[in-house]
């Protein structure tokens, strides 16, 4: 799940990192911080998963006053044969 | 103060809370009965007349602040208790928390320039005769501490002009005052009702002249008085 600012809304952080960027010489407009939250569900059905996804975002990962979310599936227990 | 009734304001403590011996010593000054009371309480201590979230860190300000604190087994009986019109105060972690917890409008952002403010900040009281504000006087100027990392209050454009012409907005910082980068300076937020109030400046850390103001009493004093009266009509 992949949660961000939303548009418009104060970045503080994210400005703090472009001006770090345009430092080190990189030419880059706004940049823009947000937060990367993996977990591993018991179901092997995407529907499922995508709507239990929805719900964590809607209930605790998110504040919808401030923040998107974008969910991207992986594959089942990929991660955990890769480890 | 003593032979007034002393009502119970029950001081919640969550895991990171820090704050809390503060505010209950504050509110014990002022005439108030304070059990701190663990999040993990599913009820309100007997008789409770007002409740107050604490500063502090609760649950490591992880995911953002306040998120997590929401759903300790004490925030059921602090949403039902303010569903019935019951008085809640928030401070700093607390306000986090109100806000999160949909009791309060708005939300917390991290600050404007990434830097914890901790320093006395000047306030303009933009609501008297409310239960938190009751003891101040119009447009009063008020003197007393904030200490945040994460106190940037925002709100959309169509949210602001509705709290605004609902006078929820009690308290700002003063114009050129502002720590935080605050959305229309703003300090201090009632919800619709006007019994839960949510601020980031420490109103428990400016009772005693010893720290350099004793304005934070007008605030925990009208709320406690407050608590007082809601006390009577219970009992």
């Amino acid at each position: 799940m992949l949660v961000r600012p939303k548009p418009g809304i104060l970045d503080p952080q994210g400005q703090a990192v472009e001006s770090s960027l345009r430092h080190l010489g990189f030419e880059v407009g706004e940049a823009r911080v947000g937060r990367l939250v993996d977990v591993e569900l018991a179901t092997e059905d995407r529907t499922e998963a995508t709507a239990q996804l929805e719900r964590m975002c809607e209930q605790l990962l998110t504040n919808p006053l401030i923040e998107s979310y974008e969910i991207e599936l992986g594959a089942a227990a990929a991660g955990a044969e890769e480890a | 103060m003593s032979g007034e009734p002393r009502p119970v304001v029950p001081v919640i403590v969550f895991p990171g809370s820090n704050d809390d011996r503060d505010a209950q010593r504050a509110l014990e000054l002022l005439g108030a009965e304070s059990p701190r009371t663990w999040h993990g309480d599913e009820s309100l201590p007997a008789r409770t007349a007002a409740v107050v979230l604490p500063g502090g860190f609760s649950y490591g300000d992880y995911l953002r602040c306040g998120a997590i604190a929401r759903f300790s087994p004490v925030m059921q009986a602090v949403v039902a208790f303010a569903a019935e019109g019951g008085l809640v105060l928030g401070i700093c972690n607390g306000f986090q928390i109100l806000t999160e917890a949909g009791l309060l409008p708005g939300a917390l952002r991290p600050n404007e320039s990434l830097s914890f403010v901790c320093r006395d900040v000047a306030l303009r009281v933009e609501r008297t005769g409310t239960a938190f504000t009751s003891r101040c006087d119009e447009a009063e100027e008020l003197t007393i501490p904030v200490k945040h990392g994460d106190g940037c209050w925002f709100a959309d454009a169509d949210l602001l002009a509705e709290l605004e012409e609902n006078g929820q907005i009690a308290l700002r910082y003063a114009e050129g005052a502002n720590p935080n980068g605050a959305v229309a300076n703003v300090a201090g937020v009632l919800n619709e009702d006007g019994n839960v109030f949510g601020l980031m400046p420490h109103p428990e850390h400016a009772v005693d002249e010893l720290l350099g103001s004793t304005d934070g009493a007008k605030i925990l004093g009208s709320f406690v008085d407050a608590a007082r009266l809601s006390a009577a009509v219970v009992v």
